[in-house]
């Protein structure tokens, strides 16, 4: 099965991710992906044949990890967090598309911990952040079954020219 | 008696693309039951394999969060109005605790 899932999103934005990142280590950051999906109704087994980054991010919805306890391994964001990330994308004709967070001195690879706490369709975004310096940028999606994630690849364009 | 689930988003591929089911249950834990047993495919990501509702999954009678109230116990009413909403979380393979 080759399936090509891609997301479009600016070099802007990718970059803030990263700040954000930089910003709150040695702690996890985490927010949401703002943005519109055409590709709505495929599962990602039969997603994305032949088309142009179905999946597009327009905006980023950051918010405070709530976890106390271990916050440079851990992020936490609660359903109240995410009905006002629903909330803030409605109110700019967008939806949730996905989440993204950041691995202090870890890989951008998502962990078993990830898979369990995860739903398909969402695009998870992982940057990795190493001595304070973001790096590497991945995106990943759930599989149907839960076994594991697919990696998407990231379509990053030039500040504005995805809006 | 009649109640609405609405379907989150990334969920509604499993459930015939619908944002919303109206089910007849008297509780919550009835309501979700039979969703899932209409649409099979949804129970995986809601619940465990030992069938309890995923730590992450947060349901809401009417904007109620039902952890505050009887949990799955809790009754539904004509017109209540249930909703999914996914708490995120995620890190690295070490572990916390």
């Amino acid at each position: 099965m080759s399936e090509i899932l891609e997301i479009e999103i600016s070099a802007e934005l990718a970059a803030k991710i990263g700040e954000h990142g930089v910003e709150t280590y040695p702690h996890e950051c985490c927010g949401a992906l703002l943005g519109r999906d055409q590709s709505f109704t495929g599962k990602v087994d039969s997603d994305a044949k032949g088309h142009e980054a179905a999946r597009e991010i327009l905006g980023l919805f950051p918010l405070v990890n709530r976890r106390e306890d271990s916050p440079r391994n851990r992020f936490s964001v609660t359903g109240e967090d995410v009905r006002e990330a629903e909330k803030s994308a409605s109110a700019q004709g967008l939806e949730v598309v996905g989440w993204y967070h950041s691995h202090p001195d870890h890989p951008a690879r998502p962990s078993e911990y990830d898979r369990d706490h995860a739903w398909p369709w969402y695009s998870y975004i992982i940057v990795s952040v190493r001595d304070g310096v973001a790096g590497d940028m991945t995106s990943w999606r759930l599989k149907d079954d839960r076994s594991g994630f697919l990696e998407e690849k990231i379509d990053s364009v030039k500040a504005g020219a995805a809006v | 008696m009649s109640i609405k689930v609405m379907i989150p988003t990334p969920l509604r591929v499993y459930a015939g693309k619908r944002d919303s089911a109206d089910i007849a249950a008297a509780t919550v834990g009835e309501a979700l039951g039979r969703l899932t047993s209409e649409f099979d495919e949804l129970r995986k990501h809601l619940f465990t394999e030992e069938g309890k509702l995923r730590a992450f999954v947060n349901v809401y009678l009417n904007d109620e969060d039902i952890r505050y109230l009887a949990k799955e116990n809790t009754p539904t009413k004509d017109g209540d109005t249930i909703s999914i909403i996914p708490s995120i979380a995620g890190g690295t393979s070490k572990n916390a605790d």
